[in-house]
């Protein structure tokens, strides 16, 4: 298994460093001509989602990745990439890769004073540790998408098909369950 | 500063990385650096080198003038305060500043201490010519470092000498066995756990980002080739011919440093760069305040 993680802004490092430790393989991808490298899984990273969705669009990477990932290729959003993912964005006309049918509100928890830590429960792991930093939540979502996180009755996590996304950083903590469950999406 | 917001104040500065945090004074910048693709702006009343040019003290900006900026953009905003002005930062905490960048561009307020971060929520940005400056700060609370640089010059040669100082000494830390480790600590003027920490992880235990004096793509990919985890641009953007422009290809520079090809596409036809001034040529070194 190989997986490609976008990597043109943002924390891409961590995700690097923790498929490291379940022994994935993986490559960044920094410009068009890195999506011609065969992979089996995308990972777009946390990082400012205005930055990243205007360098994939103008480094000639969005149409592309929106139709690969149309075609099946299993992808996993943490929070900037939840959002680049999203059909719709709350009070936003910017629509990124636009895959998964749900609409997203940006910065829902307000500016860097309301990033917390929690622990709760994810659908088919268990607790787990979640870090939000400036985090957006799930507003809405349309037929078809499963919820796999709430906190607080907000939605945090969600699947759509081969597509996850998550709100919030598993890259940041040293749980590497969210991972084992993204690769396991792969996998099957 | 509990251990669980501090953990947050890192993670935000991890979310920034291999990106560019532009200067800006009013909303019209912000928006123009928002949209030319910034991961953060910096506002300011003026950019370091209008202080340099005006002279007299340089203090925090207007605060009504930083909320304008944070109503004007969705990408986080920081601000400066003046080294050791903790009342400046208490009024920036108020307003819910993204990250405070305590700052030698401004006038120093202290020339002995510096703010002691740990008594805030909110995040502080310190500059660093060296590794005992970074870890200095970092054990005030900072939780972002970046290098001085010469701000407001547009001359990169600051910039360059203290990150290749503070990676040399990162190395040379790497290098010691165990037992010399505590003499380093005594030379750094620093604790020995932090000591610790960078001769395990070869690294500083925060972000690592370089500042001063950039003012084209190829400064800031040189500064990311020698190993800045990203770049802050001030006076050389809104001080060129074309701001925009200049920005975004300074954006699209971090993220592809490495290409050679990528980089001449994105130096072409930028108009003229901040004028400038040497370092020979200054009158106030101003990575001299604060140690």
């Amino acid at each position: 298994m190989i997986v490609g993680v976008i990597a043109v802004q943002g924390d891409f490092a961590e995700h690097e460093k923790m498929l490291g430790l379940l022994g994935v393989e993986y490559f960044q991808i920094r410009q068009a001509k890195d999506l011609n490298k065969k992979m089996d899984g995308l990972i777009i990273p946390g990082g400012e989602s205005t930055v990243i969705g205007k360098l994939l669009r103008e480094l000639g990477m969005m149409d592309r990745i929106k139709a690969m990932i149309q075609n099946g290729l299993p992808v996993f959003g943490t929070c900037a990439g939840l959002i680049l993912l999203s059909e719709n964005i709350f009070n936003d006309d910017n629509v990124y890769i636009g895959t998964m049918p749900i609409c997203v509100k940006r910065n829902a928890y307000g500016r860097q004073l309301g990033s917390f830590t929690v622990e709760a429960e994810f659908k088919g792991i268990g607790k787990i540790p979640m870090e939000f930093i400036r985090a957006p939540v799930i507003d809405s979502m349309k037929d078809g998408v499963e919820i796999l996180a709430t906190v607080n009755g907000k939605i945090v996590a969600a699947k759509f098909g081969k597509q996850l996304v998550t709100a919030f950083h598993p890259e940041l903590t040293s749980d590497l369950s969210v991972y084992q469950f993204f690769i396991d999406l792969v996998s099957t | 500063m509990t251990n669980e917001r501090y953990g947050l104040n890192k993670e935000l500065a991890q979310m920034l990385k291999g990106g560019v945090i532009m200067d800006v004074t009013n909303p019209e910048q912000a928006k123009i650096a928002e949209k030319a693709g910034a991961c953060a702006v910096m506002a300011l009343e003026r950019i370091p080198a209008d202080i340099r040019a005006a002279g007299g003290v340089s203090r925090m900006s207007d605060p009504k003038m930083i909320r304008g900026i944070q109503d004007a953009v969705s990408i986080p905003v920081m601000a400066k305060v003046r080294i050791g002005h903790f009342v400046e930062a208490q009024i920036l905490e108020a307003l819910e500043i993204d990250y405070i960048d305590e700052s030698e561009v401004l006038s120093p307020a202290d020339d002995v201490y510096h703010v002691d971060k740990t008594k805030f929520k909110v995040p502080f940005v310190c500059g660093a010519k060296d590794l005992g400056e970074a870890l200095r700060r970092i054990s005030e609370g900072a939780s972002m470092i970046r290098t001085k640089g010469e701000p407001g010059t547009g001359d990169v040669i600051q910039a360059v000498r203290h990150i290749r100082a503070m990676n040399a000494e990162i190395r040379r830390i790497a290098g010691l066995s165990e037992d010399e480790l505590y003499e380093a600590a005594k030379q750094l003027q620093v604790s020995l756990d932090l000591v610790q920490y960078v001769h395990e992880n070869k690294r500083l235990p925060v972000v690592n980002f370089a500042a001063g004096g950039i003012a084209t793509p190829a400064d800031a990919a040189l500064m990311m080739q020698l190993g800045a985890e990203g770049v802050f641009v001030g006076s050389g953007i809104f001080k060129s011919g074309n701001p925009a422009k200049r920005a975004a290809a300074i954006v699209k520079a971090v993220t592809n440093y490495n290409d050679a090809a990528i980089l001449a596409q994105l130096s072409e036809d930028l108009g003229p760069a901040m004028v400038g001034i040497n370092e020979q040529e200054i009158n106030i070194i101003m990575a001299e305040r604060g140690q």
